[in-house]
Formats: C-alpha cells, sequence, structure tokens
C-alpha cells in the first residue's frame, strides 16, 4: 500500500474539517454553540464557488466564502446575542435555512467546473526544503496552498487565544461572562466578532470542497461534515493545535474505509464510519472525569447572558 | 439611553399576537424572496394551504407527518424540561425502530396484537436505553449531555446504514439495498384512512399533559431542572428523578421511531427518521414544553412541510426554497420571543432629572 499517497489524501480529506473545527471552536470560546455548521459551511462552499466561476480570481472566490459564512452566522450572532434565543435552537435553524439557500442557489450551478485557470492556481506546490524531508514532506508540504493556509490558520489562531490579551478576554468571555463584563469587556462585541470569524471560517471550510476537493459543486456536498466539525471541537479539547492533528486524523478515517475496501477487507464501511463519533464521546468522557480545566468545555457554552438578569 | 428590561405580565392574548405578527413578519420576508423569483407569493402561500388540505390525501399525508413530530417532541419536552439538553432524539428513534423492527422481522408468525405490543416494548426500552449511557455519565461526571447526545445521533445512524447494506440487506431486491417489508402481522392497523399512530399521539398529549401538571414525578423532574439543591432538600433522589425520566424522553422518541416503521414505511431503512428527531426538537422549544402548544406547533410545521413539497410540483419552486421559507419563519419566531420577554425602554425620565439637576 502506498502509504505516502494514503496520508497526503488524508490531509486534502481534513482540511475542510479543519477550518470549519477552528470555526467552531472560536465561536464557542465566545460562550455560543453554534450548531448551524452544516448550513454555513454549504453556504460558504456554493458562494465560494459561484464568485470563482464569474471571477476566475482565487483570492475573491475565497473572499466571497469568507464573507457569505460570516452573513449566515450574522443572523445567528443577531438572534443568539442581541434577541437572547435558544443557542441550539437557532443553530438547528441555520443548518435548515443554509441547506436551503445553498440547494437553491446551487441549483444553475450543477454541472458547471471550476475554470482551468482558477483550478490552476489551486495546484499542488512543493515548498522549497520542508518538501525535501523525507515521507513527512511529502504529506504535507506537497498541497495545494488551501491546505497551507489551514496550517496558517491554526497558527494564528493558537497564538491569538493563549499569546494575546484579547485571546485571554475571550476565553473570559466563554468562561465567566459576568467577570468579563465586570472587568470592563464588552460581551456582546465579543461574541459577535468571533461567531462571525466562526462562521467565515466554516464558509471556507465548505469552498475548500467545491473549488479543490472535489472540484464542482453538488446538492448536499458537505455530507455531514459539518456535523464531525462539531465533534471533532470536542475532540480537540477546543483546542487548535490539537485540532489539526484531530482533523487530519478523521479525514484518514473518512477514508479508510474506502482503502480497506480495495484490500477485500471483512469490515463494513459504516462501522467505521462510526468510529469519529465513537472516539468523540470517549473523549468527553475522559474530559469530564479528569475534570482539568483547560480540556473542559467553556463553563458558559450555550447559555445566554443577560446583564440584567444577574 | 436605550434599556432592555424584562416584561411582565404580558396577557395571553398580547403574546399570541406577538407569535402572529412573528409569522406574518417571516412571511412578507419570504414572500418578497418569492417575488425576486417571479412568483406570487400570495399564490405560492394559497397552494401550500391547498397542498397541506387541499384533498383528503394530502390531508392525510398532513396528519402522517405530524404524528411522529408530536411523538418525539413530548419525549424531548421531558427531558427539556429537566433541563437535560437531549438533542439526541433522532438516535433514539433510530434504535426504537430498530429494536420493533428486530420483532417483526425475526418473529413474522406471531399474532398481530401481541407483535404491536412487542415492538412498541421493545422501541421504548431501545430507545430509553440510547438516552440513558448520555444521562449515565451526566449524573455520574457531569459530562455535557448536549454534545454527547449529538454523537449519538451518528453512531445510531450509522448501525442502521450498517444493517441495512449489510447483514439485514434483502437479497431478493435487486438495485438499492433496501430491508425486506414486514409481514402484516406488523402493520399498524388504519382507524378512519390513517394509521392508529394518531390515536397513540392523541393519548400521550393527554397523558403527558397530566403527567407534567398534576402528578407527583412531574413535578419532580420540573423541581431537578429548575434546582438540584432544591430538589435534594426536599429529599429527593435526584440520580433516580434522571434516570427515570430520561428513560421516559428516550423511550417516546423510541415509540415514535416504532409507530414510524409499523404504521408508514413497514420496514426499517435510514430514512425512516427523516430528520424528525431535530425537527422536534425546535417544535418542542416553540410549544414551550407544553403538550398541547407542542401538538399545535407541530400540526403548523407539518403544514409547512407538506405544502412545501406540493409547491414544488405546482410552481416547480426547487425543494430548496420550502427549506428556505421553513428558516425564514424559524428565525422570525425565535426572534420574537424576545419582545415577549423583554422590552426596550427610553430612559427619558432619568434625562430630564440629570438635567435639571445640572440647572
Amino acid at each position: 500500500m502506498d502509504w505516502v499517497a494514503f496520508f497526503t489524501a488524508a490531509v486534502q480529506a481534513g482540511t475542510p474539517l479543519l477550518f470549519a473545527t477552528l470555526g467552531e471552536i472560536i465561536t464557542e470560546k465566545a460562550g455560543n454553540l453554534n450548531l448551524g455548521v452544516e448550513g454555513m459551511m454549504l453556504i460558504g462552499a456554493v458562494a465560494g464557488f459561484t464568485v470563482g466561476l464569474f471571477s476566475h480570481n482565487p483570492a475573491l472566490a475565497l473572499m466571497g466564502a469568507f464573507a457569505a459564512g460570516a452573513l449566515s452566522a450574522m443572523i445567528f450572532a443577531f438572534l443568539t446575542v442581541t434577541l437572547r434565543a435558544n443557542q441550539v435552537v437557532t443553530g438547528l435553524s441555520l443548518t435548515i435555512f443554509g441547506t436551503g439557500v445553498a440547494g437553491f442557489a446551487g441549483k444553475s450551478l450543477a454541472g458547471k467546473l471550476v475554470p482551468e485557470d482558477l483550478k490552476a492556481a489551486f495546484v499542488s506546490a512543493k515548498i522549497p526544503l520542508l518538501g525535501d524531508i523525507p515521507f513527512v514532506g511529502r504529506i504535507f508540504f506537497h498541497q495545494d496552498w488551501f491546505v497551507y493556509l489551514g496550517y496558517i490558520m491554526v497558527i494564528l489562531l493558537g497564538v491569538y487565544l493563549y499569546k494575546t490579551k484579547m485571546g485571554m478576554n475571550l476565553r473570559t468571555v466563554g468562561e465567566n461572562p459576568g467577570a468579563a463584563d465586570a472587568s470592563g469587556i464588552h460581551i456582546s462585541l465579543y461574541k459577535y466578532v468571533h461567531i462571525l470569524l466562526g462562521g467565515a471560517l466554516c464558509g471556507l471550510g465548505g469552498a475548500y470542497l467545491t473549488l479543490v476537493y472535489v472540484p464542482a459543486w453538488q446538492e448536499n456536498i458537505t455530507a455531514g461534515r459539518g456535523w464531525i466539525a462539531v465533534a471533532l471541537v470536542i475532540f480537540a479539547t477546543w483546542n487548535p493545535y490539537k485540532a489539526i492533528i484531530g482533523s487530519y486524523f478523521f479525514g484518514a478515517l473518512s477514508l479508510a474505509g474506502l482503502y480497506l475496501q480495495k484490500f477485500n477487507m471483512q469490515i463494513s464501511l459504516f462501522l467505521i464510519d462510526m468510529l469519529p463519533y465513537i472516539v468523540t464521546i470517549l473523549v468527553l468522557i475522559f474530559i469530564s472525569m479528569k475534570r482539568v480545566r483547560e480540556n473542559s468545555p467553556p463553563k458558559a457554552l450555550g447559555e445566554p447572558y443577560f446583564r440584567e438578569d444577574r | 439611553m436605550l434599556r432592555i428590561t424584562k416584561r411582565a405580565g404580558l396577557t395571553k392574548k398580547q403574546i399570541f399576537l406577538y407569535r402572529i405578527i412573528a409569522v406574518f413578519a417571516a412571511l412578507v420576508a419570504s414572500g418578497i424572496f418569492i417575488l425576486a423569483l417571479g412568483h406570487n407569493p400570495v399564490a405560492v402561500y394559497a397552494s401550500m394551504l391547498e397542498g397541506a388540505f387541499g384533498t383528503l390525501y394530502r390531508f392525510k399525508e398532513t396528519i402522517i407527518k405530524t404524528i411522529p413530530l408530536v411523538i418525539t417532541s413530548l419525549g424531548i419536552c421531558i427531558a427539556f424540561k429537566m433541563k437535560f439538553w437531549n438533542i439526541g432524539a433522532e438516535g433514539q428513534i433510530f434504535m426504537g425502530a430498530f429494536a420493533a423492527a428486530y420483532f417483526a422481522l425475526n418473529y413474522p408468525s406471531m399474532p398481530m396484537p401481541l407483535m404491536l405490543l412487542l415492538m412498541a416494548a421493545a422501541g421504548f426500552i431501545a430507545g430509553g436505553l440510547w438516552a440513558l449511557i448520555p444521562a449515565f455519565f451526566k449524573a455520574q461526571f457531569g459530562t455535557n449531555e448536549t454534545l454527547f447526545t449529538l454523537m449519538m445521533n451518528y453512531i445510531a445512524l450509522k448501525w442502521i446504514t450498517y444493517l441495512q447494506y449489510g447483514p439485514w440487506k434483502d437479497p431478493k431486491v435487486k438495485g438499492f439495498p433496501m430491508i425486506s417489508k414486514f409481514n402484516e402481522n406488523g402493520f399498524m392497523p388504519k382507524v378512519l384512512g390513517i394509521h392508529a399512530g394518531w390515536i397513540i399521539m392523541l393519548l400521550l398529549v393527554v397523558a403527558i399533559y397530566i403527567f407534567m401538571k398534576h402528578t407527583k414525578k412531574g413535578y419532580e423532574l420540573a423541581v431537578v431542572g429548575e434546582s438540584e439543591n432544591t430538589a435534594r432538600y426536599a429529599g429527593m433522589n435526584i440520580k433516580r428523578v434522571i434516570i427515570m425520566s430520561v428513560m421516559l424522553s428516550g423511550g417516546l422518541c423510541g415509540i415514535s421511531g416504532m409507530i414510524q416503521v409499523a404504521g408508514v414505511n413497514h420496514t426499517l431503512g435510514i430514512e425512516v427518521t427523516s430528520g424528525v428527531g431535530y425537527t422536534a426538537i425546535i417544535t418542542t422549544w416553540l410549544g414551550q414544553l407544553s403538550a398541547p402548544v407542542i401538538l399545535l406547533v407541530s400540526f403548523l410545521f407539518s403544514i409547512l412541510l407538506q405544502g412545501g413539497s406540493y409547491i414544488q410540483t405546482a410552481f416547480q419552486i426547487p425543494q430548496a426554497v420550502a427549506q428556505l421559507i421553513q428558516g425564514t419563519i424559524l428565525f422570525f419566531i425565535l426572534g420574537s420571543e424576545f419582545f415577549i420577554q423583554y422590552k426596550l425602554v427610553f430612559n427619558k425620565v432619568q434625562f430630564f432629572k440629570s438635567g435639571k439637576e445640572a440647572a
């Protein structure tokens, strides 16, 4: 078996998951559980593809997906932060809405292909020096630059969350909004900015599918990846560095079934598909048993914050 | 200064009015969109109603869509009342349907009443046990049940997929893998042209209403939801209340799955839930955790579903647009809750007072 090819493919399969997972991590760090990931990814996927199709410009295509993701998250932010609606219900509604929007907007896109010049922009390129490392270099540094953008995002987000004042404030908002409010942090502003940013990243994750991975628009192209991202956030214990490992691991798992079939293994594809969710549950149980604070869900996750109610 | 304060004592009539305004605003918003598509929104809405009520057949379809939605919502409502955020109904429906199908497929010669009772019992137990797994860890270690139950949905879905494509696949069916149809002993009988699930649904609405409002157990679970400490001081056995209520919650979802396989699909398959587990969360919430309101909201939602699929054929409007309208209506209703619970106050009085003092 060609392991290099397998792992290279795993990284690519993990990339849309990575973007969506990072997006959901930022959102949840602000204390909001947005279950609309699937919807936001779909909207980003259709927006990125449409802009790319008409502009032939990779940067514009990405910006389109980014903006579309953020806009759809705006609905969630407005309803849950300003109007204090229930987050779970709003997120689920966003998934219905997003599926509808993308399904409708995608009707005219079926069968269209990504323009050649745009495809060329996303073609795999070797990074000098790093790409020469045996094995690892082939897997991680002979990729398209969307994948590299993923690496950059992980580092940016990691530094932001753990090394900057704003990142620390953000974590306080998610853990203890009362205390954050008392220390003068503008809770609503923090929530809005990070929910929007989270949606934007989900949008990019969707765009990777339509622009690079498939590359075309298909009805329901995300195929449940948004929900896997929700699982991955737990798997990664809300940590962007673990998110990249988790995303590629889940990416590999999603391919494992196909590879095993090739080798006539007597394990069902569908039982292997269960693994990501089982592993996630085990992680969830483990972190609640150990009660390690840094690995736990943000304390105020899912709870709206009313200053007046305190 | 603009300030938000909690609103006290809106009359039921006023609350109702607010909700009507919200739905109306949503219809206007999606109407603008339909107009942009080049259709007359009023005609589209009218045909949605026609799709839901126009003929006896369509009306029956609307009721058939209402049944699983109501029963699942009742199940979810029990857990929500206890502030156990069970969003695992989808999986519990699957497991209930699976257990019911197990008996229907393996003991086809059993007499019908016995068979249906057995299927219902199996569905209840399987759905309940599926919900108990996260409940156990929640009670034991405080494991987050929202995320846990969500993951359980996918495990259940993959399990049913596995059965459908693997060991339970009907070897006689060529092409798309399917599980074989039940023997007629496992069919839910029809009453007035609709499978008897609607009677079960109505009975359950009454039973759950009484259970929540007028029984000790129902009261206990509400107290545990409000404050575990209060419940402890009052001498309630919290773990027992949690385990029992979650078992009931998941069990009802399981029953919903059983009714779906016995009454509608007559077999097991991945399309058995058709997303009801998620839709029911929405209807439960909009139904304010009250059984009669849940019945009403679920019925209205079914009109939306049934009417939505009808406008596809009538106007060649893609199914996606129906989802888009659904989403929009939900957003507006969710948003309207805010205006029911809070009001914006423009702080004029204070402003003038401080002005006077300064002078």
